[in-house]
């Protein structure tokens, strides 16, 4: 094989032999039953600020249609849930899902002195931070750094992408970043990379180059664990034809197969809508609940719905009152989905955000994001949710 | 002194001060005395140094027109389109401008004042969706870069993107807005634990009426002012902005938090306090004068111990710009610049937070080092692009519009993208001594001392030309 192929890199080579670093091998003959038991929480973060009251909308609030002339959901269409809120009609995926009660939706949730900027209020969802603070960390971050029994390794926590999100990064572990299994098995398997990892003992100290290998030797073991953990396992779910849907088949096979991943990192753009809001959010809405859907399905089929926990955010939500391009500005609090087969509270799990009492044009939120994350911290993760977030949350009881 | 050994300290130099240095000009100045090396960075031309991309005539007509659509109630479809014409231009300068930047990082003659522009501009960490306030942010950068802090400040201060990115411009009498007052001693001068809650509300009370007016200019608005009696640090007065600044400058702590955040990005993540102090002291006293410290810091002995050479791990703008420059590299399509950049998690003009980006080993992780360790053949090799960097929050609106109506836009169906870029081999060779050798040219192109296995690795001999992307493809050429 030619050593440089990795230099020319785009013609990818065909997967070298096996190469699993030494101190990797105990935990590949791990036994089985005790990967089994692996409960799983799955981000999937919504970008640009979903609309969370043309999402969940309130049908039975007349200010809701006084304020949203142009784009509210008519009542008749709405897929109702209880007398006040129900889903769009874009979310029918979701009814079978909700029916099932695997599904609960916890209304405005946000933080104090909210920042309508989707970089920083992204940010401040990512780190978990307050809006006057600073961090360079992730809360999966921090929740990898706490040196959690199985922490130690990169695939603890996986994003399907190309680049790795904040959220994931932690001051000493971070998670990984991959969209194919494959690709990144064939990359690390190059000589050129191979070559680079022999007798590399000299490099594993404590600075930045021997962190460098370090980081290279772990990337080259999480592509082989991941890789030859999750090819033996063949979905035989149909999802739908979508970037979305791919991210959630991708990790369902990767549960399924019983990588020991406890976090999933996915995401879906495009929800910043100021201008013509109404097809454009229904197409995202419908990519996001029949992709969910598929995957919640497909989850059940394999006995893996039981130990798997689905959050979904979006940095804010939207002002109540609609804009003059018949879409919606940059607003505060906002709905989150939780999914899961074994949720405490099914369906909705607070009261509808109120519209007659608002902070000039926006929603008050009624729970703070941390204690969303607080709450799975404590118990999905098994972790105390203040060694993590800086200072304890109350937790909430829908797990 | 052997040459040798000053062969070693022109190069750290010059990767620290700079973005590296070609083979001939390391040879001619390793044959000087180090401090007329170091005095030499230090001659630069004077006169302005701008980037003039944007033009500011244009943008201001602009950004009247855009605030009177935005004060109007009902807009026609006109309008509406005007509106939206005026945003996707904005959001192709900023582009532009990004662009303009870094191709003037890899041009520059002067490489000491971008990196000290660079420096200022993760310091001074500011986004902004009008180009033509990222530009003049960028350019009060540059021009001050190794002046006076105390100019650079109220220059700063004044300049309509951290006016409107800190929210000063909501900051009026009787209805003060905090944000800037914090983090001008937060971020930009004392650091925390160095003021008190009530120094913060002081300050903002002071910063009333510092806006822009509506083309995009400085103003004072002394209705808005605050004329009241402020207690700022213990002293009484009717302070404005400028006198909060003196205030602050008058604390060694400033020269302190400023000279451990130049040692940071100089000499090492890990500060050695000893050696801070004695920059600090020296900042201090020479009144906040930028070269100074800088002089002051290349002419310590510390500054070249091992501890401190080829142990910094490089940023994504010193990698792709060090290795652009290194190798000659013209990008026909550069665009790519942006998405390498934002792939490798520093897209210039948009950093994280008013924090900027941390730096250090936060720049690594699996994927940005497998990454890093695949540009130099991607960029020197033209190689096929076959990923994608995140999409910038402030970019959602536009992917939101781009949507189509079928269900399966979210589908990518790109075409094979590629770098189209190209590297002057023949200039970079030239530069190398006849007869080189493998060895040579590896202890030249790497920052680290050479192990065993480097030296292995290369002694195939496979020429020159393959030899260096083999090196640049290493972990230790992400080292600086």
């Amino acid at each position: 094989m030619d050593r440089r192929s990795f230099l020319r890199n785009t013609g990818f080579v065909a997967a070298g032999s096996l190469f699993v670093p030494a101190f990797m091998k105990p935990l590949e003959a791990m036994a089985l039953d005790e990967l089994n038991l692996y409960k799983n929480l799955v981000v999937v973060q919504l970008s640009g600020g979903n609309d969370g009251l043309n999402t969940v909308i309130p049908y039975g609030n007349d200010i809701y249609y006084q304020k949203r002339k142009g784009i509210a959901i008519k009542p008749e269409e709405v897929i109702k849930l209880t007398d006040m809120q129900g889903l769009n009609p874009n979310m029918a995926a979701l009814q079978e899902i909700h029916d099932q009660g695997w599904m609960t939706i916890i209304n405005d949730v946000g933080y104090p002195n909210p920042d309508r900027s989707h970089f920083r209020s992204m940010d401040i969802w990512q780190t978990g931070s307050e809006s006057n603070q600073f961090l360079s960390t992730g809360w999966i971050g921090r929740y990898l750094d706490s040196n959690c029994q199985t922490c130690k390794f990169p695939y603890t926590a996986i994003e399907v992408d190309d680049s790795l999100s904040l959220a994931m990064k932690g001051q000493t572990k971070k998670g990984i970043a991959l969209k194919d299994p494959a690709a990144l098995f064939r990359n690390t398997n190059d000589p050129f990379f191979k070559a680079m990892l022999q007798n590399d003992k000299e490099h594993l100290d404590e600075d930045n180059l021997g962190y460098l290998y370090k980081t290279m030797i772990e990337t080259s073991s999480s592509a082989s664990y991941i890789q030859n953990t999750s090819k033996v396992y063949q979905s035989k779910a149909t999802y739908p034809q979508s970037g979305f849907a791919n991210q959630l088949k991708t990790v369902s096979k990767f549960i399924s197969s019983g990588l020991k991943t406890r976090v999933y990192y996915v995401s879906l753009s495009g929800f910043d809508t100021h201008v013509n809001q109404v097809q454009q959010q229904g197409n995202l809405l419908k990519q996001y609940s029949e992709g969910m859907a598929a995957f919640l399905k497909d989850l059940k089929t394999n006995n893996k719905l039981e130990d798997t926990l689905v959050v979904t955010f979006s940095e804010f939500g939207r002002r109540v009152e609609q804009n003059a391009s018949n879409g919606t500005d940059h607003g505060t609090a906002n709905n989150m989905f939780i999914f899961g087969g074994r949720l405490k509270k099914q369906g909705i799990f607070n009261e509808a955000p109120n519209l007659s009492d608002l902070d000039t044009g926006d929603l008050k939120y009624q729970l703070d994001f941390r204690q969303v994350y607080g709450t799975i911290l404590d118990k999905w993760l098994d972790v105390n949710n203040a060694d993590i977030l800086n200072k304890k949350f109350n937790t909430l009881d829908f797990i | 002194m052997s040459s040798k050994d000053n062969f070693y300290k022109v190069k750290h130099l010059y990767n620290r001060a700079g973005f590296g240095i070609s083979y001939t000009d390391l040879h001619k100045l390793s044959r000087k005395n180090l401090s007329k090396v170091i005095d030499g960075l230090f001659k630069q031309p004077k006169e302005a140094d701008d980037i003039t991309l944007i033009d500011t005539v244009a943008s201001k007509q602009q950004l009247l027109m855009q605030a009177g659509l935005y004060a109007k109630k009902d807009l026609t479809d006109e309008e509406k389109k005007q509106r939206q014409d005026i945003i996707k231009m904005q959001n192709e300068k900023s582009r532009d401008l990004n662009i303009a930047w870094v191709e003037k990082m890899i041009n520059t003659p002067n490489p000491l004042r971008e990196k000290m522009t660079l420096f200022w501009h993760g310091h001074f960490a500011c986004r902004s969706n009008n180009p033509m306030f990222a530009q003049q942010l960028n350019n009060i950068q540059r021009t001050n870069c190794l002046g006076s802090f105390k100019t650079l400040l109220v220059e700063v201060s004044k300049s309509p993107a951290m006016l409107q990115y800190l929210n000063n411009q909501q900051n009026r009498k009787g209805k003060p807005n905090e944000n800037f007052a914090r983090e001008l001693m937060e971020l930009f001068t004392l650091g925390r634990g160095n003021y008190s809650e009530q120094d913060i509300k002081e300050s903002a009370r002071s910063f009333t009426g510092w806006m822009y007016d509506k083309d995009g200019s400085f103003i004072f608005r002394p209705n808005l002012h605050d004329t009241g009696t402020k207690t700022f640090f213990g002293k009484i007065g009717d302070f404005d902005g400028e006198n909060i600044i003196d205030i602050i400058l008058d604390k060694p702590e400033t020269a302190e938090f400023i000279s451990r955040k130049v040692y940071k990005f100089f000499v090492n993540d890990t500060p050695n306090e000893a050696h801070v102090k004695e920059l600090a002291l020296a900042f201090f006293n020479s009144k906040y004068d930028i070269s100074e410290l800088m002089k002051k810091m290349f002419t310590a002995d510390w500054f070249y111990a091992p501890e401190n050479v080829g142990t910094k791990i490089k940023s994504p703008a010193e990698f792709l710009v060090g290795l652009s420059r290194e190798f000659y590299v013209t990008y026909n399509k550069p665009q790519v610049l942006i998405q390498l950049q934002s792939s490798l998690g520093q897209y210039l003009f948009n950093p994280p937070n008013v924090a900027g980006w941390p730096g250090g080993q936060s720049w690594i992780d699996s994927s940005s080092l497998m990454l890093r360790m695949r540009i130099p053949s991607l960029v020197l090799n033209d190689g096929e692009i076959d990923f994608s960097g995140k999409a910038d929050p402030e970019d959602e609106a536009v992917i939101a519009q781009s949507k189509t109506a079928t269900a399966n836009a979210n589908i990518k169906t790109k075409p094979k993208s590629f770098v189209d870029a190209k590297a002057d081999w023949q200039k970079f060779l030239d530069t190398l001594p006849k007869g080189i050798t493998p060895v040579e040219l590896a202890e030249f192109l790497l920052q680290p001392k050479l192990t065993d296995k480097i030296t292995k690795m290369i002694s195939n001999n496979a020429g020159l030309r393959n030899t260096s992307v083999e090196l640049a493809s290493m972990p230790e050429y992400q080292l600086c």
